[in-house]
């Protein structure tokens, strides 16, 4: 895999800035060039595969919902608070207008879609990022719904599954945005004393605030194959240093070897192998011995 | 929200180099200063100061992010960056204090955690989120005072707390508005106008209910004049604030902290 060009693209710290993976489509054909390997694909056998090269194994950034098809037994996911939205609490300016153009070219109301499924028939409370609202970036209505699954997860009883892909706390909302990286941290932790299971799994990129939030606060840390995880992002980092980082730095697989992430899974095996680990903990939720 | 004027300059002079520092103010508050070292893992970051000590007749737990004055101690302190082992000493200290049953105080004051090689392969993502999660469940006292820079997740990763302070000359910020500034207006002469919009003084964030106390800072609040009079008032303020707060429940404590922070940004 040709990991440079996965590197390429996030590149902030807290904050969410737009960023595209760049796939010129052939207006004619619907077909495209591997942003990988350079090789020439259809769309259709880029949707069987995953959303993923079958030549090279690039995986294609998707959406939060299609996430959720690919984990959630099909029909079994209930969404919760899908009308929650962000407030623009410090009016700051064209943010309205961002939230607008995030609405439009994602679908979604905000960056995360939460709620509960079955995955092979276990019941989870689960949570997905989307990349395409505001790089995934986490404001107050981010933090809100992440907590109030948690909180529904404790108080249910049900393990919690997040998938993460995020450029970190949403600046736009100030200070409210930092404030709920302690929140959410919080509604983990009480989950976790409460004796609920909390799997991650970290997708390209997640850095940031939401790195240095919930994203990091798995019992089990999965990552996708070449998923950049990371504080402060790349870009950000070499101008700090004005030095060319190490290839591969900051990938799922030099994470693996630093001691900060459990397994790397390819998409088409995720769904089973967080089964397996659900059925390994009894379905994910252990009452607390205090 | 109203406009604060000058935020940008508040920014520029938290950053002078002639403030108090977090190690002036454990000098001024504290008595009895013991200075205890490194984080069990692999190192000690002298970025960060973590000790015990007495603030008036109580054993306090005292952790500060160090800048230092002159250039050799603020390269000594790594300008007051912390690395993950610098985190993960805090949490240490805080467990210890959390055993005993100490108040913790925390002086914040840095521009931001380190961002650097070795400090992302050493996991400064996860040593920030272990802090806030364990800070919001610790069954002790907590109180975190902005003294100058309030530098995003460098700055809450020390922050969570029963109450939090804010000098009035300092700013807390989710980001630099000088990074702001070049992502959203791609132009670093934007940073006055960023600031202004960030929120980032202690009148706005007061309001918005994200520090709960500003300290009124003396006219030219520089090391030189350490001003007794506002470290006297300090010290009793932090005395009877972890008075109060020691006289609750843990129950009630836990849950008025979580509580604080929940509200952050609640819908309904
Ligand atoms: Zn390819």
């Amino acid at each position: 895999m040709n990991l440079k060009s996965l590197f390429k693209q996030p590149q902030n710290t807290l904050e969410g800035t737009e960023s595209e993976q760049n796939v010129k489509v052939n207006a004619k054909t619907g077909d495209f060039n591997c942003p990988g390997c350079g090789a020439p694909l259809l769309r259709t056998e880029v949707r069987v595969n995953y959303y993923s090269c079958p030549k090279c194994d690039y995986y294609f950034r998707i959406g939060g919902r299609r996430r959720l098809d690919f984990i959630c037994d099909k029909g079994s996911f209930k969404e919760f608070d899908a009308d929650m939205i962000s407030h623009d609490p410090l009016t700051f300016p064209n943010y309205s207008e961002k939230l607008d153009a995030a609405r439009q070219k994602s679908g979604e109301k905000e960056a995360v879609i939460c709620g509960v499924g079955k995955i092979n028939g276990y019941p989870c409370a689960v949570f997905s990022m989307d990349a395409n609202f505001m790089m995934g970036s986490m404001g107050a209505a981010v933090g809100e719904k992440i907590t109030k699954l948690f909180e529904y997860a404790t108080e249910n009883k049900l393990p919690v599954l997040g998938v993460t892909v995020s450029g970190g706390a949403r600046m736009q909302e100030g200070m409210v945005s930092l404030v709920q990286m302690a929140k959410t941290a919080g509604a983990v932790k009480k989950h976790s004393d409460a004796g609920g299971l909390y799997i991650v799994l970290l997708t390209n990129p997640t850095t940031g605030g939401v790195t240095a939030s919930f994203a990091m606060l798995g019992d089990i840390e999965l990552a996708e194959p070449g998923a950049l995880v990371g504080f402060a992002g790349p870009r950000v980092i070499e101008q700090t240093l004005r030095q060319k980082l190490p290839d591969g730095f900051q990938s799922a697989e030099s994470t693996l070897k630093c001691g900060y992430i459990d397994a790397i899974v390819e998409r088409p095996h995720q769904k089973n192998f967080i089964t397996a680990l659900l059925k390994m903990h009894n379905g994910g939720f252990c009452d607390a011995v205090n | 929200m109203p406009s604060i004027n000058k935020s940008y300059e508040k920014v520029l002079r938290a950053r002078g180099k002639q403030r108090p520092v977090a190690s002036d103010c454990i000098a001024a508050c504290i008595s009895d200063f013991i200075e205890l070292h490194g984080d069990r893992g692999c190192k000690d970051d002298s970025a960060i100061i973590a000790g015990i000590g007495y603030l008036g007749q109580m054993p306090v737990t005292v952790i500060g992010i160090e800048k230092g004055h002159t250039t050799p101690e603020k390269i000594a302190h790594n300008f007051g960056a912390a690395s993950p082992e610098g985190y993960r000493k805090a949490l240490r200290q805080m467990k210890l204090a959390e055993k005993f049953h100490r108040p913790v105080l925390c002086f914040v004051d840095t521009a931001g955690a380190y961002c650097g090689i070795e400090a992302e392969e050493h996991g400064q993502a996860e040593a920030i989120a272990r802090n806030l999660a364990e800070m919001m469940t610790l069954k002790t006292p907590i109180i975190s005072v902005i003294i100058g820079e309030g530098g995003s997740g460098g700055a809450i990763g020390l922050a969570v707390a029963d109450e939090v302070w804010m000098f009035s000359g300092a700013y807390y910020s989710v980001v630099a508005p000088e990074s702001c500034a070049n992502i959203l207006w791609k132009d670093m002469s934007h940073a006055d106008e960023a600031a202004e919009s960030l929120c980032l003084t202690a009148d706005p964030l007061l309001e918005l209910g994200i520090i709960d106390r500003k300290i009124e800072e003396p006219e030219n609040f520089l090391k030189q004049q350490v001003n007794d009079e506002f470290f006297n008032a300090l010290r009793i303020g932090l005395y009877t604030t972890f008075e109060k707060l020691c006289s609750k429940s843990t129950r009630e404590l836990l849950d008025t902290r979580y509580e604080k922070f929940r509200r952050v940004g609640r819908y309904d």
